[in-house]
């Protein structure tokens, strides 16, 4: 029988011990609020300012605003003219055009190759999609901007004889690549969660083993590949440098692909680092740094809240 | 498996739906169109992973990893951009893996699976992994360098300006260690789930307190996990621009950085000014060439550890 050495002081070493270690792991619930309460702080003047408010209300960001007298009124950012103006209509229709495009892209090639990783594929093409896979979720998001700067854009303007190089479509199909990995994996790993049992159960009644991923995997899948694409379409949203290198930063108003793009992301980015301290144009780009934060937390919440029911309900631990 | 697979999934998936199957069709169709999916994605990486190795292998060699740029970056090296990087990922590592390891832990030893602090903790998890990087950027902006930073020097700098209250390489450094801290809670978590319940059992049995079996049996046996987080976050860190290009970095300093409140180059943020800011795009195109396949070479090796020790935990794991 070994001596089994209780210190008396243990128990407050546990004690002390236990918290420190709970103490640590608030960090990531203090993280998130304190994210979302510094960077609404400083975007406050909006609603409160009086200055600022004349300068950029809420009104003046979201309806269209006669800057000048006789002229129609129009939407328009224009941080820097004498008369600052600060719509967001163009820089929300570039954002929704740039993550549109991604999508677009992303999601036929992420779900397809996911189809076939999880479904088709032999152990040995497997053992090359996933590292790629890997490879491509590791690229840092300035090296895929760099590389649509410099190659995809001129590729681009080749093909299809383009007079501006940088533009929506670039920098969309750039921002795909992020999002493949996103969409990917989600995808495989609802498919692969789906229950031996049903698969065998198509197969009883006869299905070929192509006819079981179709018609049955895949829908009993779809939940969890829909939460893959919502959360795919929340980093195509969120990503900056990317969009900043290669779309061309224009704020137009177009609905073409082909045009140049601004999106909320690569606004914070190209002008916060010029802008006065606590002016209305500061204030403005915390401002669309909260919209950009409370619309990934939704969406990454509900996607969270898919995936996990999927789970239980695939696993059949609902009654 | 889980003995919940036998119970009856059918019940709860509604998958009954009028079974049409043709006896001859053989799906070439479907196979077709999805190995084209995996095909293209496959060769969309060989393009570009050739067009930076072959645009970037020829201006890799010992000058150009360790002499300064020269000439407004259209010669010389890289130097301070890669002695810039590793002091800030240095920094960053040393801030989240503690306290990435100690969320773990709390989240896997200490709590119940379905507690209320746990599930509130796990929302701030995932969704902290979704806040775009440029909104970490804003928050190390208005936080560490306004609000901690303009506190500190409030209070004992008041004199001499800003000296906490600027942008500087702790400030990138602690803003990068919000992002990762994802990465390292949910490999550390993994990890822990492979260790068998016995050992904490038996250390239990042997009499040892909560803490001693955390110290003695968890956290050893957690290391490779541990590690495997911390590597990843290194290589997610190390190409991150958005978070630090208002925090911290700088596109040239004639010094290195040596103090916590210093401003620092940064391979990334070194490519996103030169790719766009520069003068003469042809001129400086080889060093941006080089630049941006040594920043993939890193990712890349990080990576690829971090993978291997993967696979040996989950070898491990399937053994028990």
């Amino acid at each position: 029988m070994q001596e089994l050495k209780f210190k008396p002081k243990s128990k407050i070493r546990e004690f002390l011990g236990e918290k420190f270690i709970a103490i640590n792991a608030m960090a990531a619930l203090i993280a998130i609020l304190l994210i979302f309460i510094f960077i609404f702080k400083e975007a406050v003047p909006i609603f409160t300012d009086p200055e600022v408010r004349q300068e950029a209300g809420l009104d003046k960001m979201i309806f269209k605003q006669e800057f000048y007298e006789g002229r129609a009124p129009k939407f328009s950012w224009q941080p820097n003219s004498d008369v600052p103006k600060y719509s967001l209509y163009p820089l929300f229709l570039g954002t929704i055009k740039a993550a549109l495009i991604a999508m677009l892209f992303a999601v036929p090639l992420g779900v397809g190759a996911a189809i076939y990783s999880s479904e088709f594929a032999s152990q040995r093409m497997r053992e090359i999609i996933k590292p790629v896979i890997e490879m491509l979720s590791a690229i840092p998001s300035v090296v895929l901007g760099f590389f649509a700067l410099l190659v995809l854009a001129t590729f681009l303007q080749n093909v299809f004889g383009l007079t501006f190089r940088l533009n929506a479509l670039n920098a969309g199909i750039a921002l795909g690549l992020a999002v493949i990995p996103i969409v990917f994996t989600i995808a495989e790993d609802a498919m692969t969660s789906v229950p031996r049992s049903l698969r065998e159960a198509a197969t009883a009644l006869g299905a070929n083993p192509w006819q079981v991923s179709l018609t049955m995997v895949f829908p009993a899948a779809l939940p969890g590949i829909a939460a893959g694409v919502v959360l795919g379409f929340g980093r195509a949203i969120g990503e900056t440098m990317i969009v900043l290198m290669a779309s061309g930063n224009a704020a137009i108003i177009s609905a073409s692909f082909l045009d140049s793009a601004r999106t909320f992301s690569a606004t914070i980015a190209a002008e916060l680092a010029e802008v006065v301290f606590g002016s209305a144009h500061y204030s403005v780009l915390f401002f669309i740094g909260t919209l950009l934060f409370i619309f990934t937390f939704v969406i990454n919440l509900s996607g969270d809240v898919v995936l996990s029911r999927v789970k239980e309900r695939i696993q059949g631990k609902t009654r | 498996m889980s003995p919940q697979l036998q119970t009856s999934p059918m019940t709860s998936i509604d998958a009954i739906q009028s079974l049409d199957f043709k006896a001859k069709s053989n799906g070439y169709i479907p196979k077709g169109l999805t190995l084209f999916a995996a095909l293209l994605i496959i060769a969309i990486l060989v393009i570009l992973m050739g067009n930076i190795f072959v645009g970037g292998i020829g201006k890799i060699n010992i000058e150009f990893l360790t002499h300064p740029p020269e000439d407004g970056m259209e010669a010389g090296g890289i130097f301070p951009a890669i002695f810039g990087t590793v002091f800030l990922v240095l920094i960053m590592v040393i801030a989240v893996v503690p306290v990435g390891v100690f969320t773990a832990i709390y989240l896997h030893e200490y709590t119940r699976r379905d507690s209320m602090i746990t599930r509130l903790i796990r929302v701030a998890v995932n969704n902290l992994a979704g806040v775009p990087s440029i909104v970490f950027g804003l928050f190390g902006l208005g936080f560490f360098i306004g609000f901690v930073g303009g506190g500190i020097d409030k209070v004992f700098f008041e004199s001499e300006g800003p000296v906490w209250g600027q942008p500087a390489i702790v400030w990138a450094a602690l803003t990068l260690a919000l992002l990762t801290l994802p990465v390292v809670i949910i490999s550390t978590e993994e990890a822990l789930r492979t260790i068998p319940a016995e050992l904490k059992e038996a250390s239990y049995a042997l009499g040892a307190t909560r803490l001693q079996t955390l110290r003695r049996v968890i956290i050893p046996q957690a290391l490779p996990g541990i590690l495997t987080g911390s590597i990843l976050a290194v290589g997610r860190g190390a190409g991150e621009v958005a978070p630090i290009m208002f925090t911290g970095a700088a596109y040239y300093l004639p010094y290195l950085p040596s103090k916590l409140n210093d401003q620092f180059m940064e391979l990334g943020y070194h490519i996103y000014v030169m790719a766009t800011q520069s003068p003469d795009v042809e001129k400086t195109k080889p060093i941006l060439y080089g630049t941006v396949l040594v920043l993939l070479l890193l990712t890349f090796l990080l990576n690829l550890v971090a993978i291997l020790i993967r696979s040996r935990i989950r070898k491990r794991r399937s053994n028990v």
